[in-house]
């Protein structure tokens, strides 16, 4: 089996596994408990605290540990709405292309009141930071735009708008869940003042994640109860899962340039394949996208019946159609990039990690191929547009 | 699995691909703005139908459905093609998942979208009521 959908989940790397394992068996101890067996479960914690705050350049008193990145994008978000409506200010800048952790977020706050703006991206899938500051207004609360997006990969220039937000002294969150990892994030360097990570993204435990929150920011509560977390997120720790998060993260980012120089050798060659099926798109910047991301349209053919094939030869992908997602609509990220309703549900996913190799890339290549074809062999679509009887939208 | 044995069968090793030329009754539904569009072609002779084809762009059960009806009506009376339902398609195929009951609605109605064709050029009367207007985004609905 082919394994190339690991913006969805990865596969939990060795070291993880025994870190964890580890815990449940040496480290069960309640790290609030002052005994010896407690004492030693609050060292490890305190570890996997540091080392995940070194790997982004934070305080580890900045470092807030969750279920995952969707509680982290949703914490982060309420809490700065929070904070900025007991100002009077109530209005959030995003961007179009967000997690539905996002995104569904700020549409229930635009229920409760507030005033939401998505910053349009442009065809390459990069919001620009012009755009970005001008949505700004005097009763701004908050800008979160994502780090890195989970569908095409595109890298924001988070950057420039955190010195933006810097400059006009408004938080920024970043969901940054899709590039820690993967590719250098520093909050400093990227004047970020709020970050969401998940572990199984990185090769860690599922089910946990942290929020970075910059010190002094007025975070509140998200849930009641013990000292946990700052108080701010009662519970006793997840501590096997925390610290293989600890161990994968710091795994990643020791390999990070390999990994990255390898990948983006497989991605390259991957686009230069897919590009020779007629009628077919990259999505999102070529440049600037993630080592490991690779995502196409078809025309004439639909996302999960081509998703079927593939893994009926053994290749694990993903499509943005409607049909797998269970909505009436295919992805809202590749409808933000300008492409139309039936090109978008003709889409495929490739997701690449280190331990993928060139034959897979070749294997997917020819597979993805095969399958096109025959799936175009059987469309009606297809065939109107080969007689001429509909227009190409890609060429 | 997200799909029965059946399902993954038909969709794997689809029956009656492809298209009758100076077919009978010819029927396209669906649109591809929604993600799938089904067009089924019928030979009919002595007011049976003797032959089907399908072309589908769509997700694995709409070409699943597509492959399902057609095998259901070659061989039937008109008059009992007509009244395939899209439950009978579903229940052939050992089920569906609930959001994609639309597909087999679309395979329902692109049957009868044949027909109806059939019917006009023969100058058969028929109750339009009972036919689709061609145009399945509403089919979604009903998932």
């Amino acid at each position: 089996m082919i394994y190339a959908d690991n913006a969805a989940t990865t596969k939990i790397s060795d070291a993880a596994k025994q870190e964890a394992l580890s815990c449940m068996e040496n480290f069960w101890g309640n790290p609030s408990s002052l005994h010896t067996p407690g004492q030693k479960a609050a060292e490890k914690l305190f570890w996997a605290r540091q080392t995940i705050a070194k790997a982004i350049g934070a305080e580890a008193r900045e470092i807030y540990f969750t279920s995952g990145g969707s509680e982290s994008d949703n914490w982060a978000i309420r809490a700065m709405a929070l904070a900025g409506a007991k100002k009077g200010k109530r209005h959030i800048v995003s961007t179009a292309i967000e997690h539905h952790a996002v995104l569904h977020t700020l549409k229930r706050l635009e229920q409760e009141g507030f005033s939401i703006t998505l910053v349009p991206v442009q065809q390459d899938g990069i919001v620009r930071t012009a755009d970005v500051a001008s949505a700004i207004r005097e009763d701004t609360a908050l800008v979160t735009v994502m780090t890195a997006n989970n569908e095409i990969g595109a890298i924001q220039p988070i950057g420039e708008i955190g010195g933006i937000c810097r400059e006009k002294k408004i938080p920024l969150h970043t969901d940054a869940v899709q590039a820690v990892g993967h590719i250098p994030v520093n909050v400093n360097e990227m004047h970020v003042d709020l970050l969401s990570m998940s572990a199984h993204k990185f090769h860690g435990p599922r089910g946990v994640g942290v929020l970075y929150a910059r010190r002094g920011l007025p975070l509140s509560n998200l849930i009641d109860g013990g000292a946990q977390e700052r108080g701010k997120r009662a519970g006793t720790e997840n501590l096997p899962a925390i610290a293989g998060m600890a161990t994968a993260l710091e795994e990643a980012c020791r390999n990070m340039a390999e990994n990255a120089q390898k990948e983006i050798a497989l991605r390259d060659h991957l686009i230069e394949g897919l590009s020779e099926i007629p009628h077919s798109a990259l999505n999102g910047d070529k440049e600037n996208r993630l080592p490991g991301n690779v995502n196409f349209c078809f025309e004439g053919i639909e996302g999960e019946s081509l998703l079927l094939l593939l893994d009926a030869k053994g290749i694990a992908a993903s499509s943005g159609s409607a049909c797998t997602s269970g909505s009436l609509d295919p992805s809202h990220v590749l409808l933000a990039i300008g492409r139309p309703h039936e090109v978008a549900h003709g889409s495929l996913r490739l997701t690449l990690s280190a331990e993928n190799t060139m034959e897979d890339v070749e294997e997917i290549i020819g597979a993805v191929k095969e399958a096109v074809a025959y799936l175009r062999s059987m469309s009606p679509v297809w065939k109107a547009l080969e007689k001429g009887e509909k227009e190409y939208v890609i060429q | 699995m997200l799909y029965s044995e059946k399902v993954m069968d038909h969709f794997m090793h689809p029956r009656n691909v492809g298209e009758i030329e100076n077919a009978d009754g010819v029927g396209e539904v669906g649109n591809a703005k929604c993600g799938d569009i089904m067009k089924i072609y019928l030979k009919i002779d002595g007011g049976v139908v003797t032959d089907a084809k399908f072309q589908t762009f769509g997700c694995g059960s709409a070409i699943a459905t597509s492959s399902m009806a057609t095998e259901m009506i070659i061989g039937k009376p008109v008059e009992e093609a007509a009244n395939l339902s899209n439950k009978a398609v579903v229940e052939a195929l050992d089920g569906l998942p609930t959001h994609k009951i639309h597909c087999s609605v679309l395979a329902e109605e692109a049957v009868k979208a044949a027909l109806k064709d059939y019917y006009d050029k023969n100058h058969i009367a028929y109750d339009p009521e009972a036919y689709c207007t061609g145009d399945c985004c509403h089919c979604h609905d009903e998932g």
